[in-house]
């Protein structure tokens, strides 16, 4: 067995850092890529301005220069506005941004803008006839999109949303920069104390290595789920 | 760039974080950036053309040993590869009294290492994506016209595939130009670093950081703008008339 000098259960603390990071961005991700895509598809200017702008900034800034201003920024900004509530009205209240909480906020901030592209081409790829059928059906808007809309939309989504998914889990090592424990940073610190690189970076790439196989896998079985009634192109 | 800077001055007297010396500051950030980016696509661009011909090689060790490279370097994060590199490099026991310990010592060549090795990686995947897209009819005039495989390479399927990933390969840079902020881990003074540095002697994360995501996106568009014309020019006969 290999010798991992006492870092061996911070190592897999780490591990289920990165999963449960990774999969709770996810989630806010695609939530916010879905409004965002809505609201770029929407007649009103009002609503698909402010999505624009979201998406082009998010993609022009490197996703750590984005962590660290939401990181450092964040709790600036909020210890200001209790200040100031505190001038006005005499409450005192104390918000500490946890760096977990502020890692899911950011990284779902940066990847709900590549989902919302991914879900808008995914949109504009479901066929009009389904929509009007349904519409002919009087489905409620909700139902249109929780029965139909939606559905069809990930068909188109899937191969998108899996890239988004990859490269986010790859960003989520950015977080071991503003100081959360992940596997990163718990082998740069073993690594610095030890001078054993390789012990501890290469079983954390396999960790990597291994969670990216095993969403391939869950890929093929989503694709399967969602292209049922579509005939195979090949 | 003194000059300018110093011509700036008046402008920025009531100014306490973006002074002539902070603005210098970044200058270098931007100047370190730009560097290394660029000297770790171009090597990586020239590594990548020959590693997706070999991508597609019929020979099976060939191809299945610059997948297994393609596979690690896209499915790790850059930072571990950044990591192994710089502590991996240096922490080989020995090698601080040996003649490269000066190359190693400074953290731009590790880091320029792990980058260029990574983004040749995902070249290397991007041109052999477009190489298989080559048209069928083209590889079998190329052959009845009695093309040795090289010569078909060289004339027929790497300007066409090469044209064809430009797009991709756009994105890539970009890509690369983004993940280069995690140099300011290793201690080099990048855009980030500088910003960082500033945010820590000043306590403002507003102003440090806003000003160097704005460096960057200007830098993002430049690229998106060149990239745009290059595929104008180089993909002209593929424009609807």
């Amino acid at each position: 067995m290999i010798d991992f000098q006492g870092y061996g259960p911070r190592l897999l603390e780490g591990a289920l850092l990165t999963l449960e990071l990774a999969v709770l961005s996810l989630l806010v991700a695609v939530v916010l890529g879905l409004v965002t895509a809505s609201a770029r598809l929407s007649r009103l200017a009002v609503l698909r301005l402010p999505a624009i702008i979201y998406t082009v900034i998010i993609r022009g800034v490197p996703d750590l220069v984005l962590m660290l201003l939401l990181f450092y920024g964040a709790q600036i900004g909020i210890n200001q506005i209790t200040d100031m509530i505190y001038d006005r009205w005499g409450w005192d209240i104390f918000i500490n941004i946890d760096p977990f909480v502020a890692g899911v906020i950011t990284i779902g901030l940066i990847f709900g803008a590549y989902m919302a592209e991914t879900f808008r081409g995914a949109f504009l790829a479901v066929d009009q006839g389904q929509i009007e059928a349904a519409e002919s059906f009087g489905m409620s808007p909700w139902l249109l999109f929780r029965h139909i809309r939606f559905p069809l939309m990930m068909r188109h989504a899937l191969p998108g949303l899996g890239n988004n998914w990859m490269v986010l889990l790859k960003t989520t090592a950015l977080v071991s920069i503003i100081g959360l424990s992940d596997m990163v940073r718990v082998a740069a610190e073993a690594t610095r104390a030890t001078h054993q690189t390789f012990l501890f970076m290469i079983p954390v790439a396999l960790g990597y290595l291994a969670i990216t196989s095993l969403s391939e896998i869950g890929m093929q079985w989503l694709k399967k789920r969602y292209n049922a009634g579509f005939e195979e192109a090949s | 760039m003194q000059e300018l800077l110093q011509s700036l001055a008046p402008w920025l007297s009531d100014n306490a974080i973006f002074t002539p010396a902070t603005l210098a500051q970044y200058w270098g950030g931007f100047v370190n950036t730009v560097q290394l980016v660029f000297i770790s696509l171009v090597i990586g661009l020239f590594l990548a053309v020959p590693l997706s011909i070999g991508r597609a090689s019929p020979i099976w060790i060939v191809r299945k040993s610059i997948w297994l490279y393609t596979w690690i370097f896209r499915g790790t994060p850059l930072l571990i590869q950044l990591y192994i590199a710089y502590y991996g490099l240096a922490f080989i026991p020995g090698v601080q009294d040996s003649a490269i310990w000066p190359l190693i010592k400074d953290p731009l060549y590790p880091a320029l290492l792990a980058f260029l090795l990574n983004t040749a990686a995902y070249t290397t995947e991007i041109f052999y994506g477009a190489i298989k897209a080559t048209p069928r009819g083209e590889l079998e005039a190329a052959r009845a016209y009695g093309m040795s495989p090289m010569l078909a390479y060289r004339r027929i399927i790497l300007p066409s595939a090469l044209r064809r990933a430009l797009p991709a390969y756009g994105n890539e840079v970009i890509f690369m130009l983004h993940a280069s902020a995690i140099a300011s881990v290793v201690t080099i003074a990048d855009l980030t670093g500088v910003a960082y540095n500033i945010y820590s002697r000043y306590y403002a994360p507003f102003s440090a950081f806003i000003f160097v995501a704005l460096c960057y996106m200007v830098l993002s568009f430049s690229i998106q703008g060149i990239f745009r014309l290059l595929e104008k020019r180089m993909l002209a006969h593929l424009q609807p008339r």
